[in-house]
């Protein structure tokens, strides 16, 4: 197939490049005044926790390299925790801790970190290895998300989340990712995650994908990853849908976890979502785009914004 | 709109820097191509003369207007003259003095030129026209043949010049009538005295003539002396006319030396005077050529030049003048094909880093260094230092490294090893320090994509950077930057896919295609 005949395919399946994203809709939808909310983790949860949207809990914040030392403190009685920069992208140094033996921290894939290990990567963070054009950071230390056991045989170590793109305050897009053994336990799709779209009216995975690539069964263990039904997945879209209130943004990406015990919890907002989503869900986004667009001006109550894309999918049902 | 704003924008830069790019061109003559040689011509005058003991005044006339030709420069050769350049009449002269001279005696004029570019041939200022001279008193048995000559032209002559050219015909004729035979006289027809003749012959017809005294041009010619030539007034214009033909025009490679039947020599104290001339051609930068003509013509564009600076200036500009062009690769390499590349500028930098070191040398001078310094980093992470002291941990390691490396190369005899002192090292240690950060993060595949990313545009930028045709057209016309400007407006404003990304998003279109397709 050659290069036009290929360009234009995509152009028909309405597929959207990084270029178009950037220019058409992240430009014009989301002020750049408002990405200091969702960039900085620390400022995304307090907003959340004053809107009464659950989070990770916080065990504390370290801002200083001489305060470091004081994450024992404040872990102290806790078995497990993460640490990670308060304005990271694309999962970036982020340190899970699953378990504590005597003096010894057990990371999420077994190996055991001293307290001076643990000190260090903070330091790191400090140091602005990790952060958005490596300025200094902070260092959040929060609650371990204890993930739902339904997903146990499709993620290797690591959490797997739920990537919602939220257009204009309605979910248009979402996929389910999960980490793998390339990726590091990290559900990043460009670090080696698979994502696998979902259906936005029954909430059951579709096809998926990994490094750009259709696959069907999970790398690591084979088991497919078609059809797994995704829990509370209506109550899940709302609180999608509830997130662009936190930060008004046109095109933005919500991540959430679903937590054995305390639900769905929002890990974090981002507001450079990637475009991988449509290849874990086979189809290009800008129909779903122009449908919102064309549903214009939408409701205020996030419940009646998700019967905008359930609306969708249904005249796209009645269709195909 | 807004969707025409940018690219009306963009058009009217590349508009304003063409259109001044032209000026430059067609008004000082600079050249689009490098290593254009511009043919510039020399022509010395060699005065010689016997020295009376006396004071001694030499006169001497030189041009002022070249005809077709453009004076770069000139230069007075004279040990122990006083020298002193003025007018008279519609030449310049030279007026060299001394108190006391001895001897054979010997003064040079040289004066280099160029030919005229086209447009300034047309800017021939506006003269008044002179006055016909009346018709002089002819003795006989002169005055019935000129009589005879002119009346039998009038009548078959439309014009001035047509007459001009019929009358030089017949008085020129290989049989000539016993008329043209009194007005000829004996005279020389290639010599001054012959022009004279014909002047004096057309006054009768109240024809405005004059003489003008050229060289022709050709290379390595010598002991030449001046063309007397013919020129006639129209009313007009002048125009020249050959004093042994009758044809109208110039000799070719004609350079104009005199106007006027005046003595181009006088000398004053001396003896046995007399002046010769030798011509030759050299090839010279159009740059200077330009200069000079700027000089000449529009002091105002030719100020405007980067070649006016001081050259260390020059030099830098030399080279911050191609960086936009490196940034154009990169801002291409990544709008549009979408490679990944460590930051935006460090190809650009690592690109002029290669100017110093020559590409295969830098490439592998590079990767030599970058792998070494990132399996140091590495080692260096185990000691769990801070950042920032890590940084420079690594900065120094980098320049022991270079040490070390021309210290081998040197000893091996290979002198490449010592250009390294001027590869950035600042660069390689922040190229050395992201990509272990990405190694780390998003694993060896990502750091080494994103590094052999910027390697691979850095190359492309070096090699547009390097290229001859470009420095030069950039440095000449800095406003082509302007079309650069347009051109990143432009790209700017593109939304179509990165060439990449079709091969990304493949598998969309192939299930679109497609076999199965489950959803929705």
């Amino acid at each position: 197939m050659g290069l036009l005949s290929r360009i234009r395919k995509l152009k028909e399946a309405g597929v959207v490049g990084i270029n178009n994203r950037n220019r058409g809709y992240i430009m014009p939808r989301n002020p750049r005044a408002l990405y200091a909310r969702v960039d900085d983790k620390v400022e995304t949860k307090r907003l959340a926790v004053a809107a009464g949207i659950a989070v990770p809990e916080l065990y504390g914040l370290i801002g200083a390299v001489h305060d470091a030392k004081n994450f024992v403190h404040m872990v102290e009685g806790r078995q497990d925790f993460v640490v990670k920069p308060a304005h990271g992208s694309g999962g970036k140094g982020i340190l899970v801790i699953t378990d504590r033996r005597r003096d010894m921290y057990i990371k999420g894939d077994g190996v055991a970190l001293t307290a001076a290990e643990v000190q260090h990567h903070i330091e790191n963070v400090l140091g602005g290895v990790y952060s958005l054009g490596g300025q200094p950071d902070q260092a959040i230390i929060e609650y371990r998300v204890k993930f739902d056991r339904v997903f146990e045989q499709v993620s290797y170590r690591g959490v797997p989340d739920i990537r919602v793109l939220v257009y204009r305050g309605v979910p248009a897009m979402a996929m389910l990712r999960l980490p793998t053994r390339s990726s590091g336990g990290r559900a990043n799709l460009h670090q080696g995650a698979v994502g696998a779209g979902i259906d936005m009216l029954t909430g059951h995975t579709t096809l998926a994908v990994c490094n750009n690539r259709r696959i069907s069964e999970h790398p690591d263990f084979g088991t497919p990853l078609g059809g797994l039904a995704i829990p509370g997945w209506p109550a899940l879209l709302i609180l999608a849908a509830r997130c662009q209130e936190l930060a008004p943004l046109g095109y933005l990406g919500v991540d959430m976890v679903l937590d054995a015990e305390l639900g769905p919890l929002i890990l974090e907002l981002n507001a450079r979502p990637g475009l991988g989503i449509q290849i874990a869900n086979g189809r290009g986004l800008r129909g779903t785009l122009d449908y919102i667009d064309a549903a214009a001006p939408l409701p205020t109550e996030a419940e009646a914004r998700v019967a905008v894309i359930r609306a969708y999918h249904e005249s796209l049902r009645g269709t195909g | 709109m807004k969707r025409v704003h940018g690219t009306i924008l963009a058009l009217i830069l590349a508009l304003a820097a063409l259109g001044l790019m032209y000026a430059k061109i067609s008004r000082l003559g600079l050249p689009l191509l490098p290593h254009q040689l511009e043919q510039v011509w020399s022509v010395e005058a060699k005065i010689e003369f016997d020295a009376n003991r006396h004071a001694t005044v030499v006169d001497f006339d030189i041009p002022d207007r070249l005809g077709d030709y453009v004076r770069l420069d000139e230069y007075f050769i004279s040990r122990g003259y006083g020298l002193n350049v003025g007018v008279r009449d519609q030449n310049r002269r030279a007026e060299w003095s001394t108190r006391q001279a001895r001897g054979t005696q010997r003064l040079y004029y040289r004066l280099e030129a160029v030919p005229q570019s086209e447009t300034e041939a047309d800017a021939n200022p506006k003269q008044r026209p002179p006055a016909p001279p009346a018709a002089p008193v002819y003795q006989e048995p002169m005055a019935s043949a000129i009589q005879d000559v002119l009346g039998n032209v009038r009548d078959e002559s439309a014009n001035v010049f047509t007459f001009v050219s019929q009358t030089l015909v017949k008085l020129n004729a290989l049989a000539p009538n016993d008329n043209v035979m009194i007005i000829r006289e004996n005279i020389d027809r290639e010599s001054e005295a012959w022009v004279e003749r014909l002047i004096y012959v057309l006054a009768g017809a109240n024809i405005s003539a004059r003489m003008v005294r050229g060289v022709i041009l050709e290379d390595r010619s010598t002991a030449q002396h001046l063309t007397p030539w013919l020129e006639v007034h129209n009313g007009q214009r002048w125009e020249g006319f050959d004093p042994r033909t009758g044809n109208r025009g110039y000799p070719d490679n004609f350079l104009r030396w005199t106007v006027g039947d005046e003595p181009l020599l006088a000398v004053e104290g001396g003896r046995n005077y007399n002046v010769s001339f030798a011509v030759s051609r050299y090839a010279q930068s159009p740059t200077t050529v330009a200069r000079a003509r700027g000089e000449a013509n529009d002091t105002f564009l030719a100020s405007m030049m980067l070649f006016n600076l001081p050259v260390n200036t020059q030099n830098v500009y030399r080279v911050l003048l191609m960086v936009p062009l490196g940034a154009l690769v990169v801002a291409f390499m990544r709008t549009i094909v979408g490679l990944p590349t460590l930051g935006t500028f460090m190809p650009i930098l690592v690109a002029i880093a290669f100017r110093e070191t020559e590409l295969a040398w830098g490439v592998a001078l590079f990767m030599m260094i970058t792998a070494a310094g990132l399996s140091l980093r590495f080692y260096m992470e185990r000691l769990q230092l801070l950042l920032v002291p890590r940084l420079c941990s690594v900065l120094v390691l980098v320049i022991l490294l270079m040490v070390i490396i021309s210290l081998v190369f040197g000893r091996l005899g290979i002198d490449k090893g010592f250009s390294i002192a001027l590869f950035p090292i600042v660069i390689l240690t922040m190229v050395i320090e992201r990509m272990s950060v990405i190694w780390e993060e998003s694993g060896p595949g990502q750091a080494l994509k994103e590094g052999f990313g910027s390697l691979s545009v850095a190359i492309l930028g070096y090699l547009v950077m390097k290229n001859e045709y470009l420095t030069h057209i950039v440095f000449l016309f800095p406003e082509s930057l302007l079309i650069l400007l347009g051109g990143f407006i432009i790209m700017g404003r593109y939304t179509g896919y990165r060439l990449l990304e079709v091969a990304r998003f493949k598998d969309i279109v192939e299930a679109e295609d497609g076999t199965a397709k489950p959803h929705p």
